[in-house]
């Protein structure tokens, strides 16, 4: 056997790769299953936030700016070690899936509300003004003039910050969810045979690399220009 | 509810343990952050060769590490290399996947910043008689570093809080410090002080970020 031959062997073997996709396939749905769930709750608990911190109620504020500080500063697998570890101590037991939907869409919660923050506070406040004074109210004002066009501004940095965040679902593996990683790493030590690594890493690739490419149109196309 | 997660015995018991892990912590930062910044600097100077043959590539190169989790290139380094003979252990691969990841990440924001600097200063200063290395060097960097600050900072936030993935590949740094007291002790405090501990170093950094991201938005 040549060297090329044995490194084909090794990490694209045919066999063990016949053996082992619809594992992989399996993972894959689970990935996306877990990044869909917590995108959609994530921005929505995020927007939610935002919204309840426009109405001013200062010490509200201060107690969500402080736990939205707390979700940036901690890394997201300690967040997920915290729930799937710690919980079960005061007997909730969240499973894998669970705790790192949990976790993520937590992170995700943090910065969106950040930047639908930031969104809603650079509309001049001469919109406010002018359209309380047309005879809008404070949640007609907030709906119908600055959340359009705050929403516009926030979509580069939400976009790069949520593709971030949903390729975090990969950590949801060291709580034994069986995503892509997950299925790949225990294909790997089920077989010694680095190959399901290999249609793991395709399979990221697969997923990821249209929602990058999108992401960057996004980011171009909804650019402020002034 | 205390008992369970603050428990002061357990506390004072894994205190050693968890500095210990935060002593690695940094120190696994302060060698990410400036390979990450120098695999940057590589992809943002490249970026300047307008070529074809070199903008493709470099574009492929940098959307590829974008899209691969951070955590599945750690372990496919991690779990793959020992096949071709190469037992890098697990600091070795933590550098190589950070090197590769965050460097694309910082080679984004510094490409950015490179092309926010007029193209006059570029050609004053080799008016001047810089040479074009002196005149990246000491006029163009300068300033684009300085216009992409927040970004910047916000990137190496990120890196820190990714080194806790160094727990994944048996590197004893903070969270992977903490779990072993945690199993050792079958109580969750030091995982809670492990997360007080994160908190406690990066509360300043987040608040300033919010504090520039804020004023970024509002003027323009």
């Amino acid at each position: 056997m040549t060297s090329w031959e044995r490194f084909l062997d090794t990490f694209f073997n045919a066999k063990v790769m016949a053996k082992y996709w619809p594992d992989i396939l399996y993972g894959m749905w689970v990935t996306i299953e877990l990044a869909v769930l917590v995108v959609i709750t994530g921005i929505a608990s995020g927007l939610l936030l935002a919204l309840l911190r426009a109405a001013g109620i200062r010490p509200l504020n201060w107690l969500m700016i402080f736990v939205v500080d707390v979700l940036r500063a901690l890394p997201p697998l300690v967040i997920i070690v915290l729930i799937y570890f710690g919980l079960p101590s005061v007997d909730i037991a969240p499973s894998g899936f669970v705790s790192t939907w949990a976790a993520l869409a937590l992170v995700l919660m943090a910065f969106s509300e950040e930047i639908f923050w930031s969104g809603i506070t650079a509309v001049p406040r001469g919109q406010w003004e002018a359209s309380r004074s047309t005879g809008l109210s404070f949640t007609q004002t907030l709906f119908f003039v600055v959340l359009p066009q705050a929403l516009r501004m926030t979509i580069p940095p939400l976009t790069s910050r949520t593709i971030a965040i949903t390729k975090g679902t990969a950590l949801g593996s060291v709580v034994a969810v069986s995503e892509i990683l997950g299925q790949a790493s225990s294909a790997v030590s089920n077989s010694y045979n680095p190959s399901p690594l290999m249609l793991g890493a395709a399979a990221y690739l697969v997923l990821f690399i249209p929602v990058v490419v999108a992401g960057r149109w996004v980011e171009t196309r909804f650019a402020w220009k002034k | 509810m205390l008992d369970t997660f603050f428990n002061i015995e357990i506390m004072k018991a894994a205190w050693p343990i968890l500095l210990a892990g935060l002593g690695n912590t940094l120190l696994l930062s302060a060698t990410v952050v400036p390979l990450g910044l120098l695999g940057g600097l590589i992809l943002a100077l490249l970026a300047r060769l307008r070529s074809p043959w070199v903008r493709w590539p470099l574009m492929a190169w940098v959307d590829f590490f974008r899209a691969f989790p951070p955590l599945v290139l750690l372990i496919f380094l991690y779990a793959g290399l020992p096949f071709i003979g190469l037992e890098l252990g697990g600091f070795g691969c933590v550098a190589i996947a950070f090197f590769l990841n965050t460097g694309a990440y910082y080679g984004e924001i510094l490409r950015a910043g490179i092309d926010s600097v007029p193209s006059g200063q570029s050609e004053a200063a080799r008016s001047t008689g810089l040479s074009a290395t002196q005149t990246m060097a000491w006029v163009i960097l300068p300033q684009a570093v300085r216009n992409v600050l927040p970004d910047l900072m916000s990137n190496t936030l990120e890196v820190v809080k990714l080194t806790a993935l160094g727990s994944v590949v048996a590197m004893p740094e903070l969270l992977f410090q903490a779990r072993q007291a945690q199993s050792l002790t079958y109580n969750p405090t030091p995982i809670v002080v492990a997360a007080l501990i994160y908190f406690a170093l990066l509360w300043p950094l987040v608040r300033l970020l919010s504090r520039l991201e804020n004023r970024a938005l509002r003027t323009g």
